[in-house]
């Protein structure tokens, strides 16, 4: 694009200075090979974002943390209900219900009018991500409080008419919630790929699988925590997974080597989503050594597999802000 | 449900029809002819004053004319402003030679600009809310190369009401909305402010308002359309450089101009958003510009992420049934114990 139309030289590199891109384009960390060593200044207007960077605050990373959270931990009651563990049952179905309320708790927050949370419900739009989020976690909501109601339920009113309705619809409403969790943790991935954010958009065919390992591995955790170790090799393993997976995914985005990529390797972002596998494989090490003798270990284990699942999230929200507020990763350059 | 062809993404011939109006004017938009804008700003003021929108800031940036910085919630118009070392065709600014220094738009931009990244948005601000830079050191007027040649080039930039307009799309309450006249609006009354439209617009347009907590971005001021009337911005033009009327036509017109421009020897001049086969299906406000869109602070390949949102639930299908047999693997027992 340049040179070719005989301009010179300094009108190809834009109205500011190169000054100010070169002071801050090179990451901090020493990885300048993979960032622009003295390039031409790529045109710009006055080196400003194109994109707006997102409004969203942390309380977006909390929420598609304990949303991812809580999908686990529906899938965990529901092996759990099936297989008898009725610790990892009991567990799994406060927590998912627990994590949800707090999850949309933070997701009503972040609204510029929260109390407009109910508008949400006035259509449903395919084009929405947000819009099928919403019916999907309405449905997902439903199954999960039923479910979570039927264990809390006190024993001495169970012959009540409520209490013999929850015992029937607790299992069912279980299933349905588990039918439900793998969607509920992969459409947030949908939500951020659908934007223009450089580094969400880029990563749209890894994003669902970090988010839906990242899920397995937080309630992984979750059920180390609220089980026995006699109960939770089913947890164990589905943190094993999930880590695996997540590392892979988040492996795959480095080897792209895409320039809109660069924010998940580099700066704030980088430094998260390097602490958030180090916390995962760090659970995952410790749930293989030492998590079915000692319940202790299984705890740790549990705590730093969810730290690292909410690293991960607000890694990746960093990213994307940080690559909306560089006109690079939408002109090039 | 059925999908219509090209609902998506790719050239729509009915923007309006393929929305649900049934009868409907043709579709409107904007022509603006960045060659002849001489950087007034009446139509940035006459667009606060119609539309009530409040002030964003009285900050100066210290660097060009421009102090609105940006497009944002309560800047719906916004005149960039360009110094290049180049000649505008056969246009003599009469300065080559003379002993007038270098510019120094260059150095004073750089500080501005590195300031900026430093604000809590990035910068995100401008156009939006009020924007403090602080202390600006002052840039000496230093002896150098004698100044040669000059340009300005100054582009009214507004909403580009997109044929697949992303905003639109993913908003999740149905408060942004397509027009009868094609344009794409925020109804105030329905917007929660959950900010996804902010995210979404490949143009860095739409924007959330502090305090207020809703999107906001011009209208094509819906309510002067409904009353046969053209938009604020259009009226108070004057230079014709922001032309509004039918989409054809102006079509037809901005072409005209085109030729007319590179015959006399502006051979930079393009035409930027007029494209239905490019990754918006086409803006309902195009532009003239002088040189690449980048140059202005526009994206050179905009896309309506929504194109590949099939492919991304695909993805997301099979991550979701991949996490449904990691838990029925999960509570697979080991034969062996």
């Amino acid at each position: 694009m340049s040179t070719t139309n005989g301009r010179d030289a300094r009108a190809e590199r834009g109205p500011a200075g190169a000054s100010a891109r070169e002071r801050r384009g090179a990451p901090q960390d020493g990885s300048a090979e993979m960032a622009m060593v003295a390039r031409a200044r790529p045109a710009s207007y006055y080196g400003r974002a194109v994109l707006k960077p997102p409004v969203w605050g942390e309380d977006i990373a909390y929420y598609f943390f304990l949303g991812g959270l809580s999908a686990g931990a529906s899938l965990l009651a529901v092996g759990a209900d099936q297989t008898g563990r009725s610790a990892l049952r009991r567990g799994g179905r406060l927590g998912a219900l627990g994590s949800l309320g707090l999850g949309m708790f933070f997701l009503v927050k972040d609204l510029g009018r929260p109390e407009r949370f109910h508008h949400m419900l006035r259509v449903a739009k395919l084009t929405s991500p947000m819009s099928v989020g919403t019916w999907i976690l309405s449905a997902y909501g439903a199954a999960c409080g039923m479910a979570a109601a039927a264990e809390v339920w006190p024993k001495r009113l169970a012959p009540r008419p409520a209490g013999r309705l929850l015992a029937a619809t607790g299992r069912p409403a279980g299933l349905a919630a588990g039918l439900l969790a793998p969607v509920v943790a992969a459409y947030t991935a949908v939500l951020l790929a659908d934007t223009a954010v450089p580094a969400w958009n880029a990563a749209r065919r890894e994003l669902p699988f970090v988010f839906t390992a990242s899920a397995a591995a937080s309630a992984g955790g979750l059920g180390m925590i609220v089980a026995p170790p006699s109960e939770a090799a089913p947890a164990r393993r589905l943190a094993q997974y999930g880590a695996i997976v997540e590392l892979a995914a988040s492996r795959r985005l480095e080897a792209r080597r895409e320039v809109a990529l660069e924010p998940y390797l580099f700066g704030n972002a980088g430094r998260l989503l390097n602490r958030a596998s180090a916390l995962t494989a760090a659970g995952v090490l410790g749930s293989m050594l030492a998590g079915r003798r000692s319940r202790v270990a299984a705890v740790a284990s549990g705590a730093a597999l969810l730290a690292g699942g909410m690293y991960e999230r607000l890694g990746i929200l960093r990213a994307g802000v940080a690559s909306t507020t560089d006109p690079r990763y939408v002109n090039g350059g | 449900m059925r999908l219509a062809a090209n609902s998506l993404s790719g050239p729509v011939e009915d923007v309006a029809g393929q929305a649900g109006h049934r009868e409907h004017p043709p579709r409107m938009g904007f022509f603006t002819d960045t060659s002849v804008c001489i950087g007034c700003k009446a139509c940035e003021v006459a667009c606060k004053e119609w539309n009530e929108v409040p002030e964003d800031g009285l900050n100066l940036l210290g660097m060009s004319m421009d102090n609105t910085g940006s497009l944002g919630a309560s800047s719906w118009r916004h005149v960039a402003f360009i110094e290049q070392p180049r000649r505008l065709a056969r246009h003599d600014a009469g300065i080559a030679g003379l002993p007038v220094g270098p510019s120094g738009t260059e150095a004073t931009a750089g500080i501005v600009e590195s300031a900026l990244r430093r604000a809590p948005r990035g910068g995100g601000e401008l156009g939006t809310s009020p924007y403090e830079p602080g202390h600006v050191p002052a840039v000496p007027l230093a002896d150098g190369p004698e100044r040669t040649d000059f340009r300005w080039l100054m582009m009214s930039d507004v909403c580009k009401h997109c044929t697949h307009a992303a905003c639109l799309d993913v908003c999740p309450t149905g408060a942004l909305v397509r027009t009868e006249f094609g344009t794409v609006v925020v109804q105030q009354d329905i917007c929660n402010g959950c900010g996804y439209c902010v995210s979404a617009c490949p143009f860095g347009v739409i924007d959330r308002r502090p305090g207020d907590g809703r999107a906001h971005k011009c209208t094509l001021c819906y309510d002067r359309l409904r009353g046969g009337l053209e938009p604020a911005c259009a009226k108070a033009c004057p230079t014709s450089s922001i032309q509004y009327g039918e989409l054809d036509a102006l079509h037809e017109r901005a072409r005209g101009r085109l030729e007319a421009l590179r015959a006399s020897g502006v051979a930079e001049a393009r035409l930027y958003g007029e494209d239905a086969t490019d990754g918006v299906g086409g803006c309902g406000a195009f532009f003239l510009l002088l040189d690449e869109p980048a140059v202005y602070g526009l994206p050179s390949t905009p896309v309506v992420a929504s194109r590949d949102l099939p492919a991304m639930w695909k993805a997301a299908g099979v991550a979701a049934l991949g996490l449904l047999a990691a838990a029925l693997s999960a509570f697979m027992e080991p034969r062996e114990r």
